[in-house]
């Protein structure tokens, strides 16, 4: 049984390494939550278009997606995205390749998620809806932004919201190429100080605290949207 | 798309294989071992904390079971291998000398265990009481009704998340590049590097990875329709989920 220095759990470590990690994890995980909510709803409604020509490329991108492990789209991205686009960043695009590649491919990937979960949720919706929109001479356009949408999307709120924990836990893949999050800085703190086990077991309880108190929160709105309906 | 060059895969990456086709091959070899073996682990580990969940009368085991669920389902995968790979052996000095091999397995296998602990749960609660009732009343004891009457009906139900569970657990595995196990995607990183052919290399990983994929789901299915009884459908809302 090895001695664990508690000393290493102070504030200079924290602020000096995790916090800039943890901002950038909180950041992916909005912005891929937010991108991949648009994306996702846009190919949800392309396979449930009618028309295969939409229908076909939308599926092919959504099972393509999700029978690739997150790490190999991660390395996919990170090998692809042409060195013109990070310039289109100046100064902030040479020093954050990674982190950059990191939230398109985090925006591409999640919106494979969010649109099985968009495609559920507009399916959960009753055909009269539609008809009715349709019966006071609502366009396609409106009756989606209007009518079915609104509802989907509250339907689905605790679903939309437990594949945003679980993003957040996929944001320490990032790892695979380097990018900065909260993982890396504790790896890198634990390895500044030399005390890899002390910040791993932090890590740990970290992620744990956050997805709990996060997953409980969704199950209380689950119940408050159940009285609602 | 012209100037792709696939004869990489016949170079000599100048180590254990004589060509970059067969160590892929064995990497393929690895990630199907690691997904099975945790596989294995996880349906042991995750039936067990899933059963002792809906027992009667025993709100301790059934806490336990709950806590094992929270824990494993909130840490995220990559942190259950660093602690593994370097926190447990350090406290634990059994562990000390374990092949990284062992501890992605028993990591992996851990970390599905509790998705498994949660599906196994919502199947047995899928069914309606009168089962339970109805292995009392014929005498079972409670070790009885769940192995006659209980758990062969609640297994059907999960085959459909259980499958996308497998397939979870073959597309993890390629965590385990993270310390450094010979698998898929760790091929892919080293091969990208030494033979700066990308595309190539990323192409056959992926496809290898599709392939996998793909088996499990037609094996799945196989195994569905040969145990599937007539008459008796049940809907399950089995958890699923995750990547």
């Amino acid at each position: 049984m090895m001695n664990l220095d508690l000393s290493f759990y102070n504030w200079d470590v924290i602020s000096n390494f995790v916090v800039k990690g943890f901002y950038f994890s909180i950041m992916l995980t909005i912005v891929a939550t937010i991108g991949g909510v648009i994306f996702g709803t846009l190919l949800a409604l392309m396979r449930l278009s009618g028309k295969k020509w939409l229908d076909a490329p939308a599926a092919l991108y959504v099972n393509g997606m999700r029978s690739i492990p997150l790490v190999m789209v991660i390395l996919w991205f990170f090998l692809l995205v042409p060195a013109s686009f990070y310039a289109l960043f100046g100064s902030v695009g040479s020093n954050y390749r990674s982190e950059i590649s990191a939230v398109i491919t985090f925006v591409a990937f999640e919106a494979a998620y969010f649109s099985e979960i968009m495609r559920a949720g507009i399916q959960s919706i009753p055909r009269g809806q539609v008809n009715a929109g349709q019966a006071v001479g609502m366009t396609y356009g409106q009756n989606m932004r209007l009518i079915v949408l609104p509802q989907a999307f509250r339907n689905m709120l605790p679903v939309l919201l437990t594949q945003t924990i679980i993003l957040f836990q996929d944001t320490s893949l990032v790892y695979a190429i380097g990018a900065y999050d909260m993982l890396k800085g504790f790896e890198t703190a634990g390895k500044n100080f030399g005390r890899p086990i002390e910040a791993y077991l932090l890590a740990a309880v970290v992620y744990f605290v956050m997805c709990y108190a996060l997953s409980w929160l969704v199950k209380r709105l689950h119940k408050k949207i159940a009285i609602i309906r | 798309m012209g100037n792709w060059d696939w004869q990489v895969f016949l170079q000599d990456p100048g180590g254990e294989y004589p060509s970059y086709l067969q160590w892929m091959l064995s990497a393929w070899g690895w990630t199907v071992s690691v997904a099975l073996l945790a596989l294995i682990v996880a349906l042991v580990l995750g039936s067990l904390i899933g059963i002792i969940r809906t027992l009667p009368d025993s709100p301790w085991l059934v806490r336990f079971g709950n806590a094992w669920v929270e824990l494993f389902r909130n840490i995220p995968l990559l942190v259950q291998i660093f602690l593994w790979y370097h926190v447990i052996p350090a406290l634990i000095p059994a562990m000390k000398g374990v092949p990284s091999f062992i501890l992605v397995v028993l990591a992996l296998g851990f970390f599905t265990s509790a998705r498994i602990a949660e599906q196994v749960r919502s199947g047995i609660q899928a069914l309606p009481k009168g089962q339970r009732y109805a292995g009392m009343a014929v005498g079972f004891t409670t070790a009885q009704y769940y192995r006659y009457v209980i758990l062969p009906m609640a297994y059907r139900i999960i085959i459909p998340p259980l499958t996308s569970e497998t397939m979870n657990i073959f597309k993890n595995s390629s965590v385990a590049f993270a310390v450094s196990v010979a698998e898929l995607t760790m091929f892919a990183m080293q091969a990208q590097e030494e033979t700066s052919r990308g595309i190539e290399v990323y192409l056959a990983v992926t496809a290898c990875y599709v392939v996998s994929a793909l088996a499990i789901n037609r094996l799945m299915a196989f195994i569905e329709k040969k145990t599937r009884v007539p008459g008796f459908i049940v809907s399950a809302s089995a958890g699923g989920g995750g990547h």
